[in-house]
């Protein structure tokens, strides 16, 4: 079990172990700024290195190149003489840089300096029928069970969506010898065409020879269909088949499992929780923090690095952890020298836009209709949402009222982009007007017994916090 | 361009919705101002608690006169606003609490009101049977109960504009002045102009009031709440405490909510709050010493609203001292969801007939003449 | 649905699922062992009783909630399995303080 924090107060804490968080972590631990770094898996990684000291998949070949970079980037936080916790849920960041965590089954309150948020990404919902299904899961979970676990699937399973990571998997499940029926790829037709004055930038970045090899290699083993544009799931109690269209042709398939993919999205509950101001971003079609060039939010002291600044890859998130870092090292330690990222981050996020184009998700996949599920959490369909639109709900809190949606454990993370856009289209408005969901902490549930036994009052604590 | 209507109401919440519905059933044409939208502070996200019991013995009648109306709520926004009765019960945790109890209950019979019934442990442990055994008793208000806050006021909001009410969210109402016997608000681009203005913005209604020369003690407050994830049903009536800051109540999806007027350091320019979560450990704390059960549960989203707290924590309500035309309704004091319909309905008759009733005179503003304020939000 | 692949040499945990054990591996969470597992762990959703297996497994979504050791709604993806650890399938609304 892990050790609650050792002190109350941090120059700098850093939340979220991945690429971002590592990086800043060991660049404020060396330059002697006493150094939090607070991440709710077992180890180092975050999603893109996941179980980089632990993965029971040793073979270089099977992860590739791109996963084992990130062992060094683990291996320098851990020598950087930065205190690490893993298995530390933040449930609470306020203004006033004061930091809720739970560690073990106890909560402490840690207060910083400075905070950098590098709580990353999470998978885009992909709201089609029978998402909820037993069965449906995300490319991403999959992911995550083959490369800290070792699992693989091996009963009828059909891979579904768009963008890199969906054909980065496909490979790696082929690699370990697991089972892939087909691969049913949703990028749009014209999206093509709509990339094609990015194509430059993206022929010239690494992405695009390894992109290229990794769909070649799917391709010589599995049946790939492409311009699929309607899907869905159906079973009773449990996946048992996925229907899809496909140039006006409409097949259905058995499966069993089914692997859902259409690009990620910026981890934003705890940022917005603090009350960090987010727009709408038209190209990512998600909410992306308002920042300066460092990272840093609307928020005193609350920086963001890695893809909840923007969804930009891990090495471009390297490059965002060290650049915010460099900011909090040259605020607490104004003589040190920092050195200039911005070259590194020009070459870092090279080809981004190409990507970010081509795999723009189709539109029937971002809004569903009927009695497809928007919030798993409350079982709130989409008929539910412009039900709720048309008798007055304006926007996405005003729609609780109606319909608790987002109201449920996982606070409007899977359904909260859904929500915005279809009550944007519904409301003949865009997305930033419409907004979204007000987040409170805990941005994760925390137990009531838990709370209860937090520290009592210290009144010189809490002059100092409440200072 | 100036518009004339009969009436300008500034506030958005529970009580600006309730009495431009209750002026459009008398046939008056209202403008109701909410610088954000209906219900986006105290109002939509309160407890929900509809309660006469434990109130100020001032504020009674009003809440008598509302509990009518909650009873039968869907005849009047065409909505049961998730209302349900249940009741509410006060939990003395001591003899001497139980004491104290006793002489409250006399005492309001003593003036008439019987809507607090005294009850002994063996009732207390049956009307909630997961509550401490050390309990003695308490107070039960049988029918009271609870509702959707949000849900509430967005319905009332909806109802008045049906009934004709002129909505305008999303601007605030500024350049508050009387100008040749009508009250003018400038909105936006557009300026209102009426006879009467109302006074109901809540947080926001004390800066008014002393913009138009009533300045009176109030304070910005911001009452938390928390919620927990659905667990089996365990208990019906709303539970507040006699001692300590604690309310209770289960909703009928399983959550439950734990408030009791634990407060957030509020900051009403930014519309934010910061949470304490100190002082909602304490909460915390009463929760898992009186509700072992509840130990268990997990929290899931903690909260805070914005909103008025008047000196002596009884609202402002009624007619200005100072100017015709003028009335002012702000200033519950975390306590006047419940008061909404009512206060609509009073409020009405006092704008349309000049008088009520219902009996409020220890409400009016006149309380506060030449009180020096001691906070102005 | 999910088989280990070839080569794993992570050492054995066994976990209980409602009384029957079932071995994991060191380094495994919860959900994974459950689903690699083969047993029936679809719990039921406390608003309408409806199955569910997790979906994102990187502690977003919720689908995966269970109790562990007594303690109900935990996040299954996020917990790492230890040995004799008791695991229940929550099925509709918990029953606190059970």
């Amino acid at each position: 079990m892990s050790a609650a924090p050792k002190h109350d107060r941090y120059d700098v804490v850093v939340i979220g172990a991945g690429p971002a968080g590592l990086a800043a972590t060991t660049m404020t631990a060396d330059a002697g700024l006493s150094t939090l770094l607070l991440d709710e898996n077992a180890g180092p990684g975050g999603q893109v290195w996941r179980a980089i000291s632990s993965t029971p998949v040793k073979s270089e070949v099977l992860l590739g190149a791109d996963y084992w970079s990130g062992a060094e980037i683990a291996k320098a936080a851990r020598d950087s003489g930065a205190e690490i916790i893993h298995r530390a849920t933040v449930w609470s960041l306020d203004r006033n840089l004061e930091i809720g965590v739970s560690v073990g089954g106890g909560s402490a309150f840690i207060k910083a300096k400075r905070v950098i948020i590098a709580t990353g990404a999470q998978e885009r919902p992909f709201p089609i029928p029978g998402w909820t299904l037993p069965g449906v899961m995300t490319a991403g979970a999959a992911q995550t069970m083959l490369k800290s676990s070792g699992l693989v699937p091996d009963c009828p399973t059909v891979l579904a969506g768009q963008g890199p990571l969906l054909w980065l998997l496909a490979a790696q499940i082929l690699r370990l010898g697991g089972r892939i029926d087909r691969v049913l790829d949703t990028t749009p037709r014209a999206n093509y065409i709509a990339a094609l004055p990015h194509a430059l930038a993206f022929l010239t970045s690494p992405y695009f020879g390894k992109g290229l090899a990794m769909m070649r290699e799917v391709r010589a083993k599995v049946r790939v269909i492409s311009g699929v544009t309607e899907l869905a799931a159906a079973g009773d109690g449990k996946l048992e088949s996925v229907t899809y269209v496909a140039g006006g042709k409409r097949e259905t398939l058995p499966a069993e499992l089914l692997l859902l993919h259409q690009g990620v999205v910026p981890n934003v509950n705890l940022a917005m929780a603090a009350g960090v101001e987010h727009r709408w971003n038209e190209l990512q079609l998600c909410w992306t923090p308002v920042l300066d060039a460092f990272g840093n939010s609307s928020i005193p002291g609350i920086a963001i690095a890695g893809d909840g600044a923007g969804i930009g890859g891990a090495q471009a998130a390297v490059v965002r952890g060290r650049r915010a870092a460099g900011d909090a090292i040259k605020e607490l330690r104004p003589q040190a020298e920092i050195i200039d990222l911005s070259a590194e981050m020009a070459r870092a996020e090279r080809g981004r836009a190409f990507l970010d184009v081509l795999f723009q998700p189709a539109k029937q996949f971002r809004m569903p209709q009927g009695d497809t599920i928007v919030c798993r959490c409350e079982e709130i369909t989409a008929k539910d949402v412009l039900d709720s639109v048309a008798i007055g709900a304006t926007g996405p809190n005003q729609l609780k009222a109606y319909r608790r949606t987002g109201m449920g454990p996982c606070q409007g993370r899977l359904c909260g982009l859904t929500v915005t856009e279809l009550m944007a289209e519904a409301r003949g408005k865009s997305p930033q007007e419409i907004g979204y969901y007000r987040l409170r902490a805990p941005v994760k549930p925390i137990m009531l017994s838990e709370l209860a036994s937090l520290p009592k009052d210290d009144e010189a604590t809490k002059a100092v916090v409440r200072g | 361009m100036i518009r004339q209507e009969d009436a300008i109401i500034v506030g958005g919440g529970i009580h600006g919705c309730s009495t431009a519905l209750h002026l459009c059933l008398a046939g008056l044409k209202p403008v109701l101002i909410e610088k954000d939208y209906a219900g986006r502070h105290a109002s939509g996200v309160n407890a929900g608690g509809v309660r006469q019991l434990a109130r100020d013995v001032a504020e009674i009648p009003l809440s008598i006169r509302s509990m009518g109306i909650w009873e039968t709520i869907g005849d009047l926004v065409d909505d049961d606003c998730g209302f349900e009765s249940h009741g509410q019960v006060l939990v003395a945790e001591t003899d001497a609490e139980l004491d104290a109890c006793r002489a409250r209950v006399a005492d309001l019979n003593a003036q008439g009101f019987n809507h607090e019934e005294l009850i002994d442990g063996t009732e207390l442990r049956r009307l909630v049977p997961a509550v401490a055994e050390s309990c003695p008793g308490g107070v039960v208000s049988r029918r009271d109960g609870a509702a959707q806050p949000a849900r509430t006021t967005t319905a009332f909001r909806r109802k008045a504009e049906q009934l004709g009410a002129i909505l305008r969210e999303g601007v605030a109402a500024t350049n508050v002045r009387k100008e040749q016997g009508l009250w003018h608000v400038d909105v936006g681009a557009e300026t209102f102009a009426a006879p009467v203005l109302v006074n109901a913005a809540g947080a926001w209604a004390g800066r008014i009031a002393a913009q138009l020369g009533e300045p009176v003690p109030v304070e910005t407050i911001a009452p938390m709440l928390m919620i927990t994830s659905p667990v089996a049903h365990f208990i019906d009536p709303v539970v507040i405490l006699r001692g300590r800051k604690l309310s209770f109540k289960q909703f009928p999806n399983g959550t439950v909510l734990i408030g009791g007027g634990h407060l957030a350091t509020p900051d009403q320019d930014r519309n934010e709050t910061v949470l304490d979560w100190r002082k909602l450990s304490e909460s915390a704390r009463t929760v898992a010493e009186l509700f072992e059960v509840m130990r268990s549960a997990t929290i899931t989203r903690a909260w805070a609203g914005i909103e008025a707290r008047m000196r002596d924590d009884i609202p402002v309500f009624g007619p200005s001292a100072l100017h015709e035309g003028l009335y002012h309704q702000f200033g519950f004091s975390a306590h006047g969801f419940q008061l909404g319909p009512g206060a609509g309905a009073v409020m009405a008759e006092l704008i349309v007939h000049g008088g009520t009733q219902t009996r409020i005179g220890g409400l009016s503003i006149e309380r506060f003449r030449n009180t020096t304020p001691s906070a102005t939000a | 649905m999910f088989k280990r692949a070839e080569g794993d040499a992570r050492a054995s945990v066994t976990i209980h699922v409602e009384g029957r054990a079932i071995t994991a591996r060191e380094g495994d969470t919860v959900s994974a062992a459950l689903l690699a597992s083969g047993l029936d762990v679809r719990r039921a959703t406390a608003v309408s009783g409806a199955k569910r297996l997790p979906y994102c497994m990187m502690g977003v979504c919720f689908d995966c909630l269970v109790t562990i050791d007594g303690v109900g709604n935990r996040q299954g993806c996020l917990v790492p399995v230890a040995e004799g650890m008791q695991i229940e399938i929550q099925k509709g609304k918990r029953e606190i303080g059970k």
